[in-house]
């Protein structure tokens, strides 16, 4: 079997269910990260999804199973990969423009003052928030925030950026402007995404597949939707693209019909599905990096 | 209309006038009736009766004392500033000296619950204890009455800076300890840049409890080992019966213990932050 950028076998989390008995949130997460990807997973609330993200960041422990990325077994925290949390994590007694810094000067303890600062100022324009360089997080609005969050997230270059429901705390039309803002920037710098979201529209539009999980306890990463969508894309006209539409009624489908008994391959990997196989696209498909075989099970899923 | 603070102002002012004018009026000595007796003259025509002084007697010592607050005239007459002094430096000392271990203790405490659990039934013992009960102890071992204050004064200042040092670190937001983990800071560095600041204003809270405490507490400290300062000052004006310098002694205390606070609120402003 060929060796994935990341690898996460057998996951799962175990608690004591406060009764002395124990439950099990999610059990067996078996599935594969290509470098370059953006994968959103989407399940219902007690799934575990912020679990396996904190497992993937090292802030958490799993029960069972573990996770590689490059070749290597992730124990701990680490700069190689980045965290977004839904609730920002500034630092609220630094300015806007030293959170990042802080991030930068951790990553590059050699780099002198100017480079480190001047890195920053970069990323923050990225976000636009450069005019909002010297002011506390408090001084700022929900989605200033994030975008700082993201900002520094992303100013560390991490090789796996994890984002635990961005959007989650913002209102509707902040959360389109940032959502945005991110695809811009992911165009621009092409990093590994992992993002956890509760919104299908979200989903599409950034990831390139989309795993879904089954309701817990015991719940299971049961399918993996391919969005066969050209990038780059935009928040305004995707709707156009009839993939667009096909993959939404799948998902839709999926959560609110089939996350109660959904479960994936016999051997624990998620099924591939492609919605919308067939559908005409104005642009071929973005290079395919799934195997031979994970398509014809995905051709029978669909058939099924 | 005068904004609220020139109103206030007036108001104080007022409250202070009149405040003055009772004292003034309650404490004149009667008239004299009639002419000296043979005793009121034997006595110098001294009053038989002791009455506190009228707050004009003590504007006009203050200013006398004011005017040359370090002068040194011998052991039992020294200016007050250098009573003043005596007492700030060893308050200064002894919470110097209780800062230098209730931080990092405090530190400790906070980030494990080991530590927490095994020393919290000593801190529980040890704080509800009035810092004047080691007294005795203190002057039985160290034998000298200086150090024995500045221990007093050590042992209780320490308990507020202690308790909000262990319980800022303790609650700092696993957020920020995560954003640090995340970056990769090992525990020092996580101390110093994430979780100090975090807990700075629950820790400065602490110290600002402390100094306080310390001051009430020097004033009866040095009234028991006498020899200077403020509270020896203000017990042997007593024995002299010299109320007018109660009573001006009482209201430095008052000043410098005010200055003291405000130095420290102060220092909370500075590492205060929103969320």
């Amino acid at each position: 079997m060929s060796k994935s950028f990341l690898e996460v076998d057998g996951l799962c989390k175990v608690y004591p269910d406060g009764q002395g008995g124990e439950l099990t949130v999610f059990e067996d997460i078996r599935f594969a990260l290509e470098k370059g990807e953006f994968v959103c997973i989407i399940g219902h609330s007690g799934c575990g999804k912020s679990t396996i993200l904190n497992v993937l960041a090292g802030l958490d422990e799993a029960s069972a199973g573990n996770v590689v990325m490059n070749g290597k077994e992730i124990k701990g925290p680490g700069l190689e990969r980045g965290v977004v949390f839904q609730n920002y994590s500034l630092l609220p007694w630094k300015t806007t423009l030293n959170n990042i810094v802080f991030a930068v000067r951790a990553r590059w303890p050699g780099w002198s003052k100017e480079k480190v600062k001047e890195h920053s100022e970069r990323y923050l324009k990225m976000v636009g928030l450069d005019h909002a360089m010297n002011r506390k997080p408090s001084q700022l609005s929900g989605g200033m925030r994030q975008r700082v969050s993201i900002a520094r997230a992303f100013a560390t270059q991490p090789e796996l950026l994890l984002l635990d429901e961005p959007f989650g705390a913002l209102d509707a039309l902040t959360r389109g402007v940032i959502q945005d803002e991110l695809v811009k920037i992911w165009e621009e710098t092409r990093q590994t995404v992992f993002m956890i979201t509760h919104d299908v529209d979200e989903a599409i539009l950034l990831s390139d597949r989309i795993f879904l999980m089954s309701n817990g306890p015991n719940a299971r990463i049961a399918e993996s939707v391919k969005v066969d969508i050209p990038h780059p894309r935009a928040r305004a006209t995707i709707f156009q693209n009839p993939a667009y539409h096909k993959t939404r009624d799948y998902l839709v489908d999926f959560l609110v019909n089939r996350s109660g008994s959904a479960l994936p391959k016999r051997d624990g990997s998620p099924k591939f599905i492609e919605p919308a196989k067939g559908v005409a696209q104005s642009k071929p498909a973005s290079a395919e990096s799934e195997t031979e075989s994970e398509s014809d099970t995905a051709a029978r899923a669909v058939n099924a | 209309m005068a904004s609220l603070n020139i109103r206030a102002a007036i108001l104080s002012i007022s409250f202070l006038i009149l405040a003055l004018g009772l004292w003034e009026m309650a404490t004149q000595p009667p008239e004299a009736q009639t002419g000296m007796t043979e005793y009121e003259m034997l006595m110098g025509g001294a009053d038989q009766e002791s009455r506190v002084p009228p707050p004009s007697a003590v504007i006009k010592l203050a200013w006398a004392e004011l005017s040359n607050p370090f002068y040194d005239a011998g052991a039992n007459d020294k200016g007050i500033g250098i009573q003043l002094a005596y007492s700030v430096y060893r308050v200064l000392t002894g919470y110097l000296a209780a800062m230098a271990i209730a931080l990092p203790v405090g530190f400790l405490i906070g980030m494990s619950p080991l530590m927490y659990k095994a020393l919290n039934p000593y801190i529980q013992l040890l704080r509800p204890i009035s810092p004047l009960a080691w007294m005795p102890l203190a002057l039985f071992i160290i034998q000298d009455s200086d150090a024995s204050a500045i221990f007093v004064i050590f042992i209780c200042s320490i308990w507020p800076m202690l308790l909000n040092t262990a319980f800022g670190v303790a609650n700092v937001r696993q957020d920020w300890v995560n954003v640090a983990r995340t970056h990769e800071l090992g525990p020092l560095r996580t101390a110093i840049t994430v979780i100090l600041p975090a807990a700075a204003p629950t820790i400065l809270t602490g110290m600002r409890i402390s100094i306080g405490i310390a001051w009430l507490v020097i004033v009866a400290a040095e009234m028991l080992v006498g020899g200077t300062g403020i509270g020896y000052y203000v017990w042997n004006e007593w024995n002299n019966l010299d109320l007018a310098s109660v009573i001006f002694s009482i209201l430095m205390i008052g000043v410098v213990g005010m200055l003291l606070d405000l130095a420290l609120g102060k220092a909370q402003k500075l590492v205060e932050y929103k969320e």
